[in-house]
């Protein structure tokens, strides 16, 4: 296995997830098989490569500091599962 | 009487121009073609009732943000989301006055090929009911080849315009990264993703990309294509360099009959006048699939850290505070897809591994893009099978995640590399569509569709599935 169950167990403690025993049990078999899989990129020697995070060669781009109006507080709270005086409602960290 | 099936989206838009049908009529038509037709494929989430526009109408794929109508991205953790301001290629769709007809079915957050991952129920193809439409875009695809829209929009990040428009037998335009706004579209993989038109002609895929194409101030990774838009008229190919390269076209798992389809597709670029040379990219191929895997997943799991139960979409309560909501939210919310792909991506940025798993495959990316600039310097497009295979059966895949991620194999690796990607279709086998994949350099568009549409009119396909005759 390219992956444990622990592992696993640790992944989805990373990602918030909270799986029941069958997921774990049948992700850690598959991901162990996608893992072993996506692998095959340590095959190559590219040492002296440079990584690319993205497609195109651009510069920084730049705009003016302009104000202009924004979500109203209603909209912005519209989809909201809780919510109170204006604000998002969550449960105590 | 609007017969939606074989109606172009060019043709529907002379019919406004003569006064011979308006948006409203235009619009109500496609609504009476999904009643009758769309029980069974299940192309649509949901429709809009309204005509709102003077053009032709359009259909949105779910991931893309629309004001005032549900956007589940196929997801249950999205289920009931109102967005509260339109996507860039909405406003453009709006400002060009095309009414939305509704959003179509998708696997969940763009992750699949077969639409089968949507947690609201699989898409079925058009041309074959018990088969798969492709995906992510299925739902777009199966509205546009059965006549359930004129055109439509979908995403693609790994393949799923082309492959869906390979599969549903339509064109598909996965445009060069940056040309479309992803400003308002769900986002997946934010260095892959992007909007393409979905269509019955190449010309209408022009006719499409020339409204949604440009810079948006509204994300900052946009440009202006460096020309306009040109609609294709040339019916010949002379001066065109076609490469062909050897790894995309004898990759292993093509089907005999994909392969003799794209021969012989092949052989009529010769025949309209195209110079055709045999090409190489020794590596893309290889290691596209594993790089995709790493990349993609990655930037999934850092996106969909989002859909936390507080600001929008599902909630549910845990038994001690936040944390216990955020996971008991995401393990209900989420399909296993999505959990996939969450996971793979953590794990592969986590301390002890990125360097191995994340860092290589980002050097993996830059080597693909050399080796497609490498073959750009002999040749103006690059061709092969869209898919390895026609439509497969639904189920046929779903238990297996790897055998499902092969369908994107031929796919892939020019969008590691940022690059446009035409699939036009180009005959059938076993009675099913088979794509014909045409790739080009950065901001070739207008070439795509030039050597698009002459091979279209060659080839003569008809896009009305046999069965809907």
């Amino acid at each position: 296995m390219a992956i444990t169950r622990d592992e696993v167990l640790h992944v989805a403690r990373l990602a918030r997830l909270e799986l029941t025993d069958d997921e774990i049990e049948r992700f850690t078999e598959q991901l162990s098989a996608i893992l072993e899989a996506v692998a095959k990129v340590s095959e190559l020697d590219l040492s002296d490569v440079e990584p690319t995070a993205h497609p195109l060669d651009l510069v920084n781009v730049w705009a003016e500091d302009e104000p202009r109006p924004s979500i109203p507080v209603e909209d912005a709270l519209a989809n909201a599962p809780d919510r109170e005086a204006g604000f998002f409602k969550a449960p105590p960290a | 009487m609007i017969d939606t099936l074989r109606l172009t989206a060019e043709e529907a838009m002379g019919l406004i121009e003569r006064g011979e049908a308006s948006a409203a009529e235009l619009h109500s038509a496609y609504l009476d073609a999904i009643r009758e037709r769309d029980g069974e494929l299940h192309a649509y989430l949901r429709t809009v009732d309204e005509a709102d526009g003077a053009g032709v109408p359009i259909a949105f794929k779910d991931v893309i943000s629309s004001r005032g109508v549900e956007t589940t991205a196929g997801s249950k953790i999205l289920e009931g989301y109102v967005p509260v301001f339109d996507s860039t290629v909405a406003t453009r769709c709006r400002e060009a006055g095309l009414p939305l007809i509704g959003k179509t079915n998708m696997d969940e957050f763009a992750m699949g090929s077969s639409t089968e991952n949507s947690a609201y129920g699989p898409t079925r193809n058009p041309w074959d009911p018990g088969r798969v439409p492709g995906g992510s875009s299925g739902g777009s695809a199966a509205a546009v080849a059965a006549g359930l829209a004129p055109w439509a929009l979908g995403t693609d990040t790994g393949g799923s315009v082309k492959q869906p428009a390979s599969l549903c037998g339509i064109v598909g335009l996965r445009p060069t990264y940056g040309t479309v706004s992803r400003y308002g579209i769900v986002a997946f993989a934010s260095s892959l993703d992007q909007v393409g038109p979905m269509t019955k002609t190449v010309r209408d895929n022009a006719l499409l990309y020339r409204i949604i194409a440009g810079r948006d101030p509204c994300d900052t990774t946009t440009v202006e294509p460096p020309q306009p838009v040109e609609l294709p008229e040339r019916e010949d190919l002379k001066g065109i360099r076609v490469g062909v390269p050897k790894e995309l076209n004898e990759a292993e798992g093509i089907e005999p009959g994909v392969k003799e389809a794209a021969d012989r597709t092949i052989e009529l670029c010769r025949t309209l006048g195209a110079e055709v040379g045999e090409t190489t990219l020794p590596r893309s191929v290889e290691y596209g699939l594993a790089c995709y895997y790493l990349v993609a997943p990655a930037e999934a799991s850092s996106n969909l850290s989002r859909y936390d139960g507080v600001r929008y979409g599902l909630r549910v309560e845990g038994e001690n505070g936040v944390r216990s909501m955020y996971e008991r939210t995401r393990d209900a919310g989420f399909g296993d897809e999505p959990k996939r792909r969450i996971m793979l991506g953590a794990y592969a940025l986590s301390a002890g591994y990125y360097e191995a798993y994340y860092g290589q495959a980002q050097k993996v990316r830059t080597v693909i893009a050399q080796e497609h600039a490498a073959a750009f310097r002999s040749f103006d497009v690059l061709v092969s099978p869209t898919s390895p295979t026609v439509a497969f059966r639904l189920g046929e895949k779903a238990e297996n995640p790897l055998a499902m991620y092969l369908s994107d194999v031929l796919t892939i690796p020019s969008n590691m590399a940022g690059l446009p990607g035409l699939s036009i279709p180009c005959g059938l086998s076993e009675g099913l569509p088979v794509g014909f994949q045409l790739i080009g350099p950065q901001f070739s568009e207008n070439t795509l569709f030039h050597v698009g549409h002459a091979l279209e009119r060659a080839i003569g396909f008809d896009v009305v599935p046999g069965r809907l005759q």
